[in-house]
């Protein structure tokens, strides 16, 4: 998040007061400082380290010395409970009246312990501070605290540094033994020891704190003592509700990083507790163990979490009471997620010539939600109350419970998830469908020769298209292929079985693209496999002196639509693209990169895709079922965000390897492409939300096309595409029914049968808002949220968007607040306990390089990001937002469980330590200066840190056990995520940890952003103010 | 001076010359009077294997407007080494290269024999030839085969330095690019969008990089010999060869009811395109093998709806020919840039129902190339006839010749008004050009792309001399004929012919003009005049001008032939036939207005006799040449002898003699006629007898059979005049429009 953003925004402007935490928003005058927290050259504070430290350092140190001068008991005591909270809390204390049951927070007197912690709370606090200094490189301009009057109190507050200058000398001499705490973190339970509490005393202390110079507008030199004691302690008492985490303010100085909600605590109970275990859907509205622990499914009448996974599990019953709280109601939709092993497949049932039977009247699928009546000749629709006939063949006496007998041989009645054959009224045109195809669409431009790239695919395809996706136990695929190769002319090959060696036919006339053969374009692999490798054998060497650097797009794209529709089939384009497309054809692209546009209303247009040509062809795509699948290589910009239209679109993925080499980024390339040609996948999708009465899908997110406002296309749905569906209000809905969801998806499976995929849900219904809170998914709803804000980045400028950002997330807090805890001082910050880290990955979300506008990100990398986003499923956008942080120099080499994570932050890193770092899309390897020789001997075979070379790309292999956990562990890791990713070596104080930094997302952002610390306490200012 | 029969025959022999009259009328009015023009009919390729080639290069008239060549007409002055034209009277230098000339030292250009000459430029690099083959593939596999197996065999034929390309066509259009070694290339083009040639460049990557054209400097100017299109022969052959074994039928699916889509419009125009950006104004055949109609884009000339059936003559009279129009215009589009640039179209049409040929005979017509009509790929016509293309005279080189141009210089009493033959007009402006246009007018220097040694032109002159300025006794005027062209072994060579005639007062001369009338030539050039008028304007017209200006010459076979009659005949045969015609020299021009016909019996040697139905005789066999048409009728006893099988016994040799005969005749004249004419073997009431009886001059029909007797010949079932009819029609109107 900018801080900038909320200094510079007139509705922001008291966020200032607040925001003692973020030392970048308040050196200038509020309408001054827009880029001046990146440390930019505009900057009035430009970034000399030494005095921007000096600065920093000499404010915190103020209120430091002021809660160890002031040895609390009740702050002790809270720190204390707060252990419970984060720790236990799910294991069942008995709920407080106010709290929802499932909170387990004992209302201790939060003062116990403060004592005891008082002097761990300086080193903290140091702690932070030395974490400031390193996270806080472009952090310009002071942290100035204002007075709420907000005139002319900050004056006094700009002398302040200065003063305060005097102090920093001590701060670094108990900064030794803090660093000594974080480290035992790396421990497998990182919030073990004197850390675990994350809502301890000191967070207290310290939002107070920040809270109270404004009250008391004293010199902070002089003051902070006395007034900050008169501002938390009121605070104090209250700050207790019971069940909900909390946090409160206590002065900005004392933040104890610990204190505040951690995601992998949260990760790690929810492992704990549901772990391993089966999950059964036969509950309304149950909600489903996190999407990062590891249990089992077992489908008992509602779909799997895999497949649909809500915002929250229980909908208010009325639109007002969603209007107030805000909470935005989704379900995040995975129609084809893989399943586990230990899970049941989807069944497919077959209805005959009749297909699956329907309401007259809403055309829902039957569904374990449909009431059979009247002795079971007639069932009641669950959607629309319609009421239908039974059909004779499908009749079927009830039982003494009024549930059919049969209910248990129809996976229709009994299951969330099954499948219908389709009959042909379901098929284009009334014929059965062709199995797919899917066509190699290589650019044989000079930078891919150059590259080795297309070298490099041939000889992969050879054994690739050996993998191609089949239907359910069938020998081979029926899925058939075609190859193209292309610069500013395209090349399709004739590779038919017959043939001694195939034909090239190039086709110059891109202007209006067509398919010039027929037969032996799209052939059956292993039939034609003499020609194709010929082919393949030839493609590089064909083209191994080419000096052509002109590359089209749009054409290659059309071609394959006209391939797909002159084969009557659906299939998937993989385009394997190099360059910005200058030839002249149509969806001829020229640069319009200009980073002058960051930050400034006009963002936007970098993000929108041009229309036109690409917005043509999205729609021809999606008509004819063909999916784009895009491979970019590019050494410089090339408006992905046109670019990258048609895909995501249609269903498809984009990958991006950056001035990509063979030899270096070959392997990544390599997995990702493997994965990606053998991954489940439907085509010719389209997909329907129905819902029970009283409220109904209105909008949704995705790599999707939509020709209505209800049904869903889509090319082709892979097992990662995930989209997302919100839902509003007609009417009030009813506790006792609750809220039906049910999604059919018919498609084209690889093998060419039409189906219809059906997932059914049910949720809860309720008019208490606390109910609500306590079934909110925190990892869904920022999966609604990302999807939001990167779908709102095409029309808005990002600082209104993370404006609405941070309202929302401050109203549905404040809502909680004002609603379901029990009375608490304003000073509070009480969250849900289902949204306790919601904070974290909202910052992380406004921190993401689409959302900051920083000229050290590409526009390309930025708009990539968005492109993936909008496809990604709660998994993905989970780690991605808070990535897993694993520190390995204390593995234990035999066991098989992955070492504990760590929580995403600078001072997590020991100079003695290893981390691995992921976040779904890259892999970092983090070597600490000091790490210990023995480790760097067993992973690289070299005797020391030093010895190192200076450019390491990938990790050997060696015989020894610290290596082969390393790389258990990596490719357990690997094996989760839907992109292979590419493993990055950052050695410590090397330049590229720059990159690796980004991702330590509870830190200040390198090119913006504040901390998770910071955040939070702005939040809790902006809930202060809407509660007042 | 011996006859006037002899004299011609002579001046044909030598020059190639006919003309229609051989003493000329001295003066505009009377020239008007004689009804026929001054005319001539010219071979500019004729053969004289007697004459070998000079190794230098004519000597021209200096002055700018004339540029005669220097011929035995011009009077020289050998002392002075002067010369002085016969055309314009400039008094001209020779050369340094002639100083050694005197009385008894001539070049061979001064001597009375060589009033034809043929000189070899020097200059200038050797050409290539090159052949384009554009192959339709939607045909059914046998007949592709088939031709496959002729395009092979003509591999063979070629010079091993002759360029070869291959365009094939079906939905698309396919540019093969040849030579390349482990898969086979070719560039697609959509056959619905024309391209023009700068679009074609492009598309083929033949635009060389601006760099290297600037950078290598003169040298860039010389034409590359070859491209990736077009490549000798001796480098490709086993390449090509391979290639052609693996054409397939054109793989689209051809629903019910459907044609096939042929993209023939713009595989043609792909053809031009290439070589008019490759080899400009050298010597090319565009050799284009259809089987049948263009189906789509431009050219189309009919649907792709079985239901729909081409146009007929009905239709395109009713104007019911949508696609007729704007084929026709397409094609000449192309025809006309082909003609630029020196390249000849040669379309050989194979199908049983009509290709097109009338939208696309412009192509053949403006530049010289053969148009070829047969029922399939897989028929001798065809196979012969695409063979016969590559005959090769004695020394070796093709009969041939590329890239030629026609110049007519005249004196000054006598302008040229036009030509009819297969030639496009160069707007050459000069003196010598009349304001009264005859065919192809308005110009001195004609484009004929494509010569063969029988080519033959139509040239008409108009005698300008005024009455009142008589032309001094003795006066002669004078023609030159030069032809440039590329010779089949890449020379450039030039031809020159001149030749002189008379001037007679018509007033007081009449009789020896009237003498040096050529009743052949005139016939076939106001036949030409009447078939060009015939395609340039609408029917009924022509004949009624060809009625009032011939009333006076025997027409009645013309008027009734396929060149001014549509009926009977698809826009398509008439085309072909109007193609021939309009190419073919004297004698075969003479056989098709009017067919020989040779009877064979016991009674004697075989014999010509009247084309009439009077000549069809129970015991007779006939052998008709009608050009297009060689056919052996068997008389009804004959044909009754014949299947009883007489032939086979020994002692009615005879017999089987007197049926040999005529199909030895005929097997002669099929190995020497290009086109290869179509063989009918048929008898008394065969139904290819029809093609006897529809030339034959109805003297007896089912009207007046009876009246005649039934002892002699067939009626014909006909409402057709006959000849005798015909003429006492004309007796009548002679007399009345005498009066």
């Amino acid at each position: 998040m900018s801080q900038q953003g909320y200094v510079a925004t007139p509705p922001y402007s008291q966020a200032q007061l607040g925001m003692g935490g973020h030392p970048g928003g308040f050196g200038g005058p509020p309408s001054q400082p827009v880029y001046g927290h990146y440390g930019g050259p505009p900057q009035p504070f430009p970034i000399p380290p030494g005095g921007t430290q000096h600065g920093i350092l000499g404010i915190h140190k103020g209120p430091v010395s002021a809660p160890s001068a002031m040895p609390q008991p009740p702050a002790s005591s809270h720190y204390g409970s707060s252990v419970q909270q984060n720790g236990s809390y799910t294991q069942g204390f008995p709920p407080p009246p106010a709290a929802s049951s499932s909170f387990g927070q004992v209302p201790q007197s939060p003062y116990q312990n403060i004592a005891p912690q008082a002097t761990p709370s300086t080193h903290q606090l140091t702690n932070q501070i030395s974490n400031m200094q390193i996270s806080g490189y472009g952090q310009g301009p002071m942290p100035t605290p204002q007075s709420p009057s907000r005139s002319a109190p900050q004056q006094p507050f700009h002398s302040a540094p200065p003063h305060l200058m005097a102090q920093t000398p001590t701060a670094p001499g108990p900064q030794s033994p803090s660093m000594g705490s974080p480290l035992p973190l790396g421990g497998p339970p990182p919030m073990g020891g004197m850390m675990p509490a994350p809502m301890g005393g000191p967070a207290f202390h310290q939002l107070q704190g920040q809270g109270t110079p404004q009250g008391y507008p004293q010199p902070p030199a002089a003051g902070p003592y006395g007034g900050q004691l008169a501002g938390p302690q009121p605070g104090f008492p209250g700050s207790f509700p019971g069940g909900a985490a909390q946090m409160a303010g206590p002065p900005q100085k004392k933040l104890d990083p610990d204190s505040i909600p951690s995601t992998t605590q949260v990760i790690e109970d929810d492992q704990a507790k549901r772990g391993g275990q089966i999950y059964a859907t036969n509950l309304r509205g149950q909600i489903p163990p996190l999407v990062t622990s590891n249990f089992t499914v077992q489908d008992q009448g509602n779909a799997s979490p895999r497949f649909m996974r809500c915002t929250t599990y229980t909908f208010p019953c009325t639109s007002d009471l969603a209007k107030q709280c805000q909470v935005p109601l989704g379900t995040v939709i995975k129609p084809f997620a893989t399943i586990p092993k230990n899970e049941t497949p989807l069944y497919v049932v077959n209805h005959g010539e009749t297909g699956p039977i329907r309401c007259n009247r809403c055309k829902a699928y039957m569904c374990p939600f449909m009431q059979f009546i009247d002795g079971g000749r007639r069932f009641q629709c669950a959607f629309c109350s319609c009421i239908n006939e039974v059909p004779v063949f499908y009749f079927q006496h009830l039982d003494h419970m009024g549930r059919r007998m049969d209910l248990y041989e129809r996976p229709e009645l009994s299951l969330g998830s099954y499948e219908f054959i389709a009959t042909l009224d379901y098929c284009k045109n009334n014929k059965p469908p062709n199995p797919p195809a899917y066509i190699f669409m290589i650019d044989v431009s000079y930078t891919n020769i150059k590259s080795g790239l297309v070298k490099l695919l041939c000889e992969e395809l050879k054994t690739l298209l050996e993998k191609l996706p089949r239907e359910e136990g069938v020998e081979s695929s029926a899925v058939r292929v075609g190859f193209v190769t292309y610069n500013k002319i395209l090349h399709f090959y004739n590779v038919k079985s017959a043939l001694a060696q195939p034909q090239m036919m190039v086709v110059s006339d891109v202007a209006e693209m067509f398919v010039p053969l027929q037969d032996g374009f799209l052939v059956n692999y292993q039939e034609s496999r003499a020609v194709i490798h010929n082919l393949l054998d030839q493609i590089p060497d064909m083209f191994a002196d080419t000096n052509e650097s002109e590359t089209v797009f749009a054409p290659i794209i059309q071609a394959g639509v006209e391939a797909f529709k002159a084969a009557e089939c659906s299939g998937k384009l993989f385009i394997f693209h190099s360059s910005i497309p200058t030839a002249e054809a149509p969806g001829k692209l020229k640069n319009r990169d200009d980073r002058k546009l960051f930050n400034t209303e006009k963002e936007k247009t970098l993000f929108q895709p041009l229309k036109g040509v690409y917005e043509q062809l999205c729609k021809d795509c999606v008509a004819q079922g063909c999916c784009v699948d895009l491979f970019l290589f590019p050494s410089q910009y090339l408006d992905l965000a046109t670019m990258g239209d048609v895909p995501t679109h249609t269903g498809g993925s984009v990958y991006k390897y950056s001035n990509f080499q063979a030899e270096v980024d070959g392997t990544h390339f390599l997995n990702d492409l493997r994965k990606d040609v053998e991954k489940p996948i439907g085509f010719d999708a389209i997909m329907r939300v129905r819902t029970s009465t009283g409220f109904r899908a209105t909008d949704f997110f995705g790599a999707i096309h939509m020709n209505n406002t209800t049904d869903v296309e889509m090319a082709a749905v892979d097992c990662d595409n995930a989209l997302t569906v919100e839902f509003k209000h007609d009417d009030t809905l009813n506790e006792e029914t609750g809220a039906f969801i049910q999604c059919a998806l018919l498609y084209t499976t690889v093998g060419g049968q039409r189906r219809l995929r059906v997932h059914n849900l049910s949720l809860n219904c309720s008019s208490q808002l606390s109910e609500l809170y306590k079934s909110c998914e925190t990892d869904t709803l920022i999966n609604f949220f990302a999807k939001s804000a990167y779908r709102a980045m095409l029309n808005q400028p990002l600082k209104n968007i993370r404006e609405i950002l941070v309202n929302q997330t401050a109203h549905m807090l404040a809502c909680y607040r004002k609603n379901c805890a029990s009375p608490s001082a304003a000073s509070q910050l009480i969250l849900p306990d289902a949204m306790k880290v919601f904070p974290v990955y909202m910052n992380s979300l406004m921190k993401t390089p689409a959302m900051v506008g920083s000229p050290e990100i590409s526009t390309d990398e930025r708009v990539l990001q968005r492109l993936c986003v909008m496809a990604m499923g709660v998994e993905e956008t989970q780690v991605l937002l808070y990535p897993c942080l694993i520190p390995l120099q204390n593995m234990d080499v035999s066991s098989s469980v992955l070492p504990g994570a760590v929580r995403c932050s600078e001072e997590r890193l020991s100079d003695n330590g290893m981390f691995l770092l992921e976040n779904g899309r890259l892999l970092f390897l983090w070597l600490g200066q000091a790490c210990p020789s023995e480790l760097i001997q067993s992973l690289f075979n070299v005797p020391s840190f030093a010895h190192l070379p200076e450019e390491l790309n990938s990790l050997p292999e060696l015989d020894n056990p610290q290596s082969k956990k390393v790389h258990a562990i990596i490719s357990a890791i690997s094996e989760r995520r839907t992109n292979r990713m590419k493993l990055l070596i950052v050695k410590q104080k090397d330049r590229p940890e720059i990159l690796f930094r980004q991702h330590l997302v509870e830190d200040k952002g390198l090119h913006g952003g504040a901390s998770y610390m910071d955040f939070l306490c702005y939040v809790h200012r902006e809930v202060r103010q809407l509660l007042t | 001076m011996a006859t006037f029969q002899e004299f011609i025959q002579q001046n044909e022999d030598r020059d190639g010359v006919r003309f229609s009259w051989n003493v000329w009328p001295s003066s505009r009015l009377e020239a008007t009077r004689m009804v026929v023009p001054v005319a001539s009919l010219f071979t500019p390729l004729k053969e004289r294997p007697d004459l070998p080639p000079i190794q230098y290069e004519p000597v021209l008239c200096s002055r700018a407007t004339c540029r005669a060549v220097l011929n035995p007409l011009c009077q020289v002055d050998y002392r002075a080494k002067l010369w002085a034209c016969n055309f314009c009277y400039q008094r001209n230098q020779f050369p340094p290269t002639y100083a050694g000339i005197s009385e008894v030292n001539q070049p061979a250009e001064l001597l009375p024999q060589f009033s034809t000459i043929e000189y070899v430029v020097q200059r200038g690099p050797q050409m290539p030839l090159n052949f384009l083959y554009v192959v339709d593939t939607c045909m059914e596999d046998e007949d592709l085969q088939a031709l496959k197996e002729s395009l092979q065999m003509s591999l063979s034929l070629l010079p091993p330095t002759a360029l070869v390309g291959l365009i094939t066509f079906g939905r698309m259009v396919q540019v093969h690019e040849l030579g390349c070694e482990g898969i086979s290339k070719s560039y697609v083009f959509r056959g619905t969008k024309d391209l023009n040639a700068k679009q074609l460049q492009e598309m083929l990557g033949l635009t060389k990089p601006a760099g290297q054209q600037a950078g290598r400097g003169p040298q860039t100017t010389q034409v590359p010999l070859s491209n990736r299109f077009l490549q000798p022969v001796h480098k490709i052959d086993m390449n090509l060869t391979d290639l052609l074994g693996e054409l397939q039928r054109d793989p689209w699916p051809v629903p019910q009811g459907k044609r096939p889509l042929r993209s023939l419009g713009v595989a043609l125009s792909i053809a031009v395109g290439l070589l008019e950006c490759t080899f400009p104004n050298t010597g090319a055949r565009i050799m284009t093998f259809i089987g049948g109609p263009a189906t789509q884009g431009p050219g189309m000339v009919v649907g792709d709806e079985l239901k729909t059936p081409i146009r007929s003559w009905h239709d395109i009279e009713k104007d019911n020919a949508k696609f007729v129009k704007k084929a026709t215009k397409h094609y000449e589009a192309l025809a006309n840039r082909a003609a630029a640039n020196g390249h000849i179209i040669d379309i050989y049409a194979c199908a049983l129902d009509q290709t097109g040929l009338l939208e696309m005979k412009c192509c053949t017509n403006h530049t010289g190339g053969y148009m070829v009509m047969a029922d399939s790929f897989n028929t001798s016509l065809f196979k012969q006839t695409f063979q016969r293309v590559f005959t090769k005279d004695v020394q070796g080189a093709f009969k041939m010749a590329f890239a030629g141009t026609l110049e007519i210089k005249t004196s000054r009493e006598i302008k040229i008004s036009g030509a009819i033959g297969p030639c496009v007009s160069l707007n050459a402006k000069g003196p010598c050009v009349s304001e009264n246009e005859i065919g192809t007018g308005g110009t001195c220097q004609w484009k004929i792309c494509g010569l063969d040694p029988s080519t033959t032109l139509a040239l008409y002159f108009e005698v300008v001399n005024q009455h009142n300025a008589p032309i001094p006794q003795g006066g002669r005027g004078a023609v030159q004929y030069v032809t440039q062209y590329q010779h089949s072994s890449g020379q450039r060579r030039i031809r020159v012919t001149t030749i002189a005639r008379n001037w007679a007062d018509a007033q007081s001369q009449i009789q020896s003009i009237a003498a040096s009338f050529d009743q052949e030539a005139s016939a076939i050039l106001m036949a030409r005049l009447a078939v060009y008028r015939a395609e340039s304007e609408e029917g009924p017209d022509v004949l009624r001008w060809l009625d009032r200006q011939l009333i006076r010459l025997f027409m009645f076979h013309l008027r009734r032939s396929p060149f001014l009659q549509v009926f009977n005949n698809s826009p398509d045969e008439s085309s072909y036939y109007r193609h021939q015609f309009m190419r073919q020299d004297l004698t075969q021009s003479l056989i098709m207005i009017q067919p020989i016909l040779y009877a064979y019996s016991f009674n004697g040697p075989p014999e010509p006799v009247l084309l009439d139905s009077s000549s069809i005789l129970p015991d007779r066999i006939l052998l008709m040449d009608t050009f297009f048409q060689i056919l052996i009728y068997h008389g009804e006893t004959v044909s009754q002898w014949r299947k009883a099988g007489y032939q086979d016994m020994p002692e009615y040799e005879n017999f089987r003699h007197l049926l040999q005969a005529p199909v030895d005749d005929a097997q002669e004249i099929l190995h020497s006629r290009f086109p290869m004419p179509r063989y009918i073997d048929t008898e008394h009431g065969g139904s290819q007898a029809r093609f006897l009886l529809s030339k034959v001059n109805p003297s007896q029909t089912h009207n007046n059979m009876y009246s005649w007797g039934q002892e002699s010949g067939a009626p014909i079932l006909t409402d057709d005049v006959s000849l005798q009819v015909f003429m006492d029609h004309l007796k009548k109107l002679a007399v009345s429009s005498a009066a």
